[in-house]
């Protein structure tokens, strides 16, 4: 953590599959230089990341297709660095440097 | 947080938290028992046979992709001795089907598995874009639906295979067993918590001459699931973990059917309670196992003794909706029950006004009843047997047995006369759509009818008070 500073950006890659892909330009992966700090001057987490993807990243106006009372869609698989965020504190999860973060949908059909 | 460490290995990082015991597992360990849990599935159940000739319903999706993998893996790993080929179903949806049938070819030469691809032009003479051309994209689920059903069979049978397998899930098992207990369908419910059913399917011996009228010979095409226990969230992280190539999309006709169904429910109750899928499945079966005169009295668990004896219970047919997510559910379902429930609720009240009233005219053929129907078929027969105009009181899906027969047009598997597939064919044949069997408009048509025979019901016991 010491390495940022405020104003600093964390570089973190987030990826969109499992049909989710479809709202978000139709493009699985996203290179991003995340804000480190979240509006009340935390450190960012995942639930930051969220907020941060659908005001900044998400062009399609469905933003309840991703994110639901807050939180992501029942269904919407989150993998931090290949590992079930359930394992990592789910929204809470503070994001590092070059952090691997997959959300993948089971809700759509083939 | 720390990470933890493998339950099963001790060492690795575990990456993996499973749903159905929060057990934390890492890679490797959570693909081998999710393999061996489906070996299990498919040894306990008896599903397969040495020798036996097995097609996989492949759609490219995540199920069907994960189950060819699986397969292939445990065929090789145990030596099932059976033989998997690859069966795909053509709906003729452009820029939907097409890429993921894209994906179906590719994974048949990742497994090594031969793949036929039948269309529905082929089947029906209408691909499911021109159906949309003719009835609108509204309704147009239940014509997928019931064509695909039938579709799977009848490749099967072409195939001269007896037994196809199909993708669906724990989580699509708990949805079905969800919906028919909402809509008070107790013989669907035990039918559809089966791991096996079977559906005499008409065999065509010629596979040129699949015109309707020609005449069928019948073979019983067995069908299992034998994801049946597998969590959804399992599947894609097997997918995940493993690899696989699979095709994600939504059908261009039913975008976001997800939303507000039942599915929707099951991901929630998930999210709160994770073992809860499986619950609602044990919960089906044991239900199941109560259901007076079931075809099936054990939940398909006690057909291990040597596979098609007399009781597997008959496939259900296929109520329509969209059949290309494993027997999802269209969006909207949870709605329609919501509105039908109010509905009946009106009808009772509007009921017992009627029955106040008819009370009040002193109509002699009125006996104490407390539902909307009986009151009205009793004023009416008091009227010399004068029919309310239509049928507006066919019962409706009452829990009742249903007799299987077979269609008289194609021979396949049906409780009416013509099957739904011919009749919704017929329709489409003529140009205009007879049977406009469409999940929201249902409910009001028959609120409607039973106002208008409330209507007519009160008139005739005015005159005969007057």
């Amino acid at each position: 953590m010491s390495e940022t500073k405020d104003g600093d950006t964390i570089p973190i890659t987030v990826e969109f599959t499992g049909g989710l892909e479809m709202l978000f330009s139709n493009q699985r992966k996203h290179e991003l230089k995340l804000p480190a700090k979240d509006e009340s001057e935390e450190p960012a987490n995942i639930a930051f990341l969220v907020r941060y993807l659908c005001e900044n990243v998400m062009k399609d106006p469905r933003k309840d297709l991703f994110v639901l009372d807050d939180s992501v869609r029942p269904g919407i698989l989150v993998l931090i660095n290949d590992a079930d965020w359930e394992l990592e504190g789910e929204d809470m999860y503070e994001i590092q440097r070059r952090d691997n973060i997959l959300f993948v949908s089971t809700l759509h059909g083939g | 947080m720390p990470p933890s460490p493998c339950a099963i290995c001790k060492t690795n990082r575990a990456l993996i938290l499973r749903p159905k015991n929060h057990q934390k597992l890492c890679k490797p360990c959570f693909l081998s028992v999710f393999e061996s849990e489906i070996h299990h599935t498919i040894t306990t159940n008896n599903l397969f046979h040495r020798g036996e000739r097995i097609a996989i319903g492949a759609s490219g999706g995540k199920d069907s992709t994960v189950l060819a993998s699986v397969l292939k893996t445990l065929n090789e790993r145990y030596d099932y001795g059976v033989e998997l080929i690859l069966l795909s179903i053509d709906e003729g949806i452009k820029g939907y089907r097409d890429d993921s049938l894209e994906t179906v070819k590719r994974n048949a030469q990742q497994y090594n598995m031969p793949l036929t691809i039948l269309g529905y032009s082929e089947l029906y003479g209408w691909t499911m874009d021109q159906v949309v051309e003719q009835v609108g994209k509204k309704g147009n689920c239940t014509y997928c639906g019931v064509f695909r059903r039938q579709a799977l069979d009848r490749g099967a049978a072409r195939l001269g295979v007896k037994h196809v397998v199909t993708g669906h899930n724990a989580d699509d098992v708990a949805e079905t067993v969800l919906m028919n207990l909402l809509r008070g369908d107790l013989p669907r419910l035990s039918r559809t918590t089966s791991i096996i059913t079977s559906t005499p399917s008409a065999a065509l011996a010629n596979p040129s001459s699949s015109s309707p009228s020609s005449p069928p010979s019948h073979t019983n095409i067995k069908r299992s699931k034998p994801l049946k226990y597998a969590y959804e969230k399992e599947i894609v992280l097997y997918a995940h973990h493993k690899n696989l190539d699979y095709f994600s999309t939504e059908c261009i006709y039913s975008p976001e059917a997800f939303r507000g169904s039942a599915r929707a429910l099951i991901k929630n109750l998930e999210r709160v309670r994770p073992s809860a899928i499986l619950d609602v499945v044990r919960s089906g079966e044991d239900m199941a196992r109560l259901v007076p005169g079931s075809d099936e009295g054990c939940g398909g668990g006690c057909e291990s003794q040597g596979g098609n004896g007399g009781q597997i219970p008959v496939a259900e047919e296929e109520d329509g909706g969209c059949g290309s997510s494993g027997g999802r559910t269209v969006g909207g379902d949870m709605a329609a029950v919501e509105r039908q429930l109010a509905l009946n609720e009106n009808a009772q009240e509007n009921g017992l006004e009627v029955e106040i009233r008819t009370v009040g005219v002193k109509s002699q053929g009125c006996e104490r009843s407390d539902s909307l129907r009986s009151d009205v078929v009793s004023l009416v027969n008091g009227k010399s047997g004068q029919r309310v105009k239509g049928q507006a009181f066919t019962p409706r899906k009452t829990p009742q047995r249903q007799v299987m027969g077979q269609c008289k047009r194609c021979g396949y598997l049906s409780s009416q006369e013509i099957c739904k597939a011919c009749v919704l064919l017929e329709g489409l044949n003529k140009n205009r759509p007879k049977n406009q069997i469409e999940v929201d408009g249902h409910g009001q048509e028959e609120a409607n009818e039973a106002v208008d025979a409330i209507e007519v019901g009160l008139q005739q016991v005015k005159i005969e008070g007057i």
